[in-house]
């Protein structure tokens, strides 16, 4: 071992001899060594410092560890031959002892969860005042782009609609038209042994044209476009640059948020119609592949199946939840403090509660619908 | 043996010439000061001396070992025997003071976590900070204390040679001959060899044994004396502009 301490008596007194290096990279040695030191009844302990060969502060620090225990124990504690070097180093250390920081104590049970629940409760209530707030907010910077249309930033909603809607074609249109193979064959399934195929047309036109195109596309853009703008204005804020907006006389609103969430509401019913359309496709190349169904069959049966109204029934919704998805990402990323944690966090909280009113959303859409019987 | 060895160093970002021809040697105990305007290249200096940016041409040893260009495996060799401050302390943002401390020595050694606590409350006491700054987190702390932080956590390893990227920047007066005074007491009692990149002229008066300014791609190493008696106009304007002067005369004042 790099470092020894020898323990030897002078008469009634305790003399502990130091060797060796007393670093940092030994300290853990060195702990379980000096633990196992007591002043045995000792009244008097001289600590002996000949023998060191190397002291940096951690290795100070743990012998003024030493003599603080030892004086607790009432023992009178003097250190021996402290060189000229080691001066310095040891009045910096001494002059500087501090208390431990114990780690904050992280309990269980079931007050715990108890308090954990409250919390959450709160910060869901707050989260939701803020989401109020901040939807007023931009209604009112909307409003007032609408009566001074040249305040509107027109590249930068267009850029949007590029970013969020043009480029998102592939993906989307890729996933639906896959959802709309999977359906057709679960529906076919289901439906051969009653000889009622063709049916499967029906389920799949209803399905999509009125739930899952919209569904699909506004989760997909949620997960997208939603974190993209959490991210990009999130970055923002912990590089000060809306601070900076801000004392330019810019409003972030109408600077970040109102293009996006324009952006947005304009692109999304294209995307819902395009995600109607490859879905049905798909299903079309299956019913021809697997069902033996021809696509003018398949056409026929979709065209008495749903009227054009189902179209339109599932593309309205399209902008309430564009908005929602907008205002969440734009919101979530505002609040950002200055870290980089806490961009992933709300990042994180921006797909999961838009995904989440996405689909509250459309279920309030299903109930009113039904009531209106349509 | 100097502890850091410069020979024929020169620096290159972007395809744009920083340095040439640059040789120096750092003795153990010294301060070292770097000045230059800004964007002449003091930081990729500091920079090319830890290996974070491969040099042009040219050796650096330190400690009498050449830095190779391997890069990883030399970082994490060094590291233990080098702490380096960052401008705005580059605290991680995501931990605590405490931990931020703790990270070098979990990486290092195998050391108990309640030892890597007590070292890190020693750690916070040297530097100055009140002893609740350990559970707080880095966003939560003002400039000043954020570089305090960082400067305990470059010495959490207890490192003989210590790298600072401009450590008064931002600080108010006091605050930066706070921090100078931190850093000569702690250079004095830990036995340390500074390199520090600095823009601040009180900071070179008080703490720097020797000057090293970054003109027209060269290296011009002296004394604070030696430097105010160089011709060379960027030297000239710089220690005997109004603010130079008024550093001298502060000095003056006291000495």
């Amino acid at each position: 071992m790099a470092q020894s301490i020898e323990q030897t008596r002078d008469g009634d007194a305790l003399v502990l001899r130091l060797r060796g290096r007393w670093v940092v990279a030994d300290a853990q040695a060195l702990d379980r060594r000096l633990t196992e030191i007591r002043a045995g009844g000792s009244r008097r302990v001289r600590i002996d410092l000949a023998g060191v060969e190397a002291m940096d502060t951690t290795g100070a620090w743990l012998l003024f560890r030493l003599k603080r225990v030892l004086e607790a124990g009432g023992a009178e504690v003097t250190l021996d031959h402290a060189g000229a070097e080691l001066a310095p180093l040891l009045s910096q250390v001494e002059k500087r002892q501090s208390a431990p920081v114990s780690a904050p104590r992280r309990g269980f049970g079931p007050l715990v969860l108890l308090a954990h629940v409250g919390f959450s409760t709160i910060a869901l209530l707050r989260l939701t005042r803020v989401l109020i707030g901040f939807f007023g907010w931009v209604t009112a910077t909307l409003l007032r782009t609408a009566v001074q249309p040249k305040r509107l930033r027109l590249t930068a909603t267009v850029a949007q609609m590029q970013r969020a809607g043009v480029s998102a074609l592939g993906i989307v249109g890729l996933l639906s038209f896959l959802v709309g193979i999977v359906m057709t064959y679960i529906g076919a399934e289901q439906l051969r042994p009653y000889g009622a195929e063709i049916f499967t047309v029906n389920l799949l036109a209803v399905g999509f044209l009125r739930e899952l195109g919209g569904l699909l596309a506004a989760i997909i853009i949620a997960g997208r476009s939603g974190s993209a703008f959490t991210a990009e204005i999130g970055a923002m804020i912990v590089n000060e640059e809306v601070d900076a907006m801000r004392t330019l006389g810019l409003d972030p609103i109408e600077v970040l948020v109102v293009p996006r969430v324009l952006g947005l509401i304009l692109t999304l019913p294209f995307l819902t119609f395009w995600a109607d359309f490859t879905g049905l496709a798909g299903g079309a190349v299956m019913c021809r592949m697997s069902l033996d169904i021809p696509l003018t069959t398949f056409l026929d049966q979709l065209r008495s199946a749903v009227s054009l109204w189902s179209v339109f029934l599932g593309i309205i919704k399209a902008p309430f939840f564009a908005a929602c998805i907008a205002l969440i990402g734009c919101n979530e990323g505002l609040l950002v403090t200055r870290s980089a944690e806490s961009v992933g966090r709300h990042t994180t909280q921006s797909v999961v509660q838009a995904i989440f009113l996405v689909i509250v959303l459309d279920a309030l859409f299903s109930i009113f619908f039904n009531g209106l019987g349509i | 043996m100097p502890v850091v060895r410069v020979r024929g160093l020169a620096t290159r970002i972007g395809g744009r010439m920083l340095l040439r021809d640059a040789s120096f040697d750092l003795h153990p105990g010294e301060v070292l000061g770097v000045v230059g305007a800004s964007g002449s290249g003091k930081s990729v200096l500091l920079r090319t001396i830890i290996g974070l940016v491969p040099a042009a041409a040219g050796v650096v040893e330190v400690f009498g070992e050449e830095m190779g260009r391997s890069g990883h495996a030399d970082l994490r060799r060094f590291g233990t025997r080098w702490g380096v401050l960052f401008q705005d302390g580059a605290l991680f943002s995501s931990l605590s003071v405490a931990e931020n401390i703790m990270v070098p020595l979990r990486e290092q050694l195998d050391l108990s976590p309640v030892l890597m606590r007590e070292i890190a409350a020693l750690k916070i006491a040297l530097v100055g900070l009140p002893p609740d700054t350990a559970e707080k987190f880095p966003a939560a702390l003002s400039g000043g204390m954020r570089k305090r932080a960082g400067l305990a956590r470059a010495l959490a390893l207890d490192p003989k040679l210590l790298l600072l990227d401009e450590p008064t920047a931002g600080l108010d007066p006091i605050a930066a001959s706070d921090f100078d005074r931190l850093v000569r007491d702690l250079k004095e009692s830990l036995g340390l060899t500074v390199f520090m990149v600095t823009h601040d002229l009180d900071s070179l008066i008080a703490i720097c044994d020797r000057i090293a300014v970054i003109v027209d791609e060269r290296l011009v190493i002296g004394t604070l004396a030696e430097l105010v008696g160089n011709p060379y106009p960027w030297i000239q304007a710089y220690f005997r502009g109004p603010r130079g002067r008024a550093a001298q005369i502060a000095e003056a004042a006291n000495g």
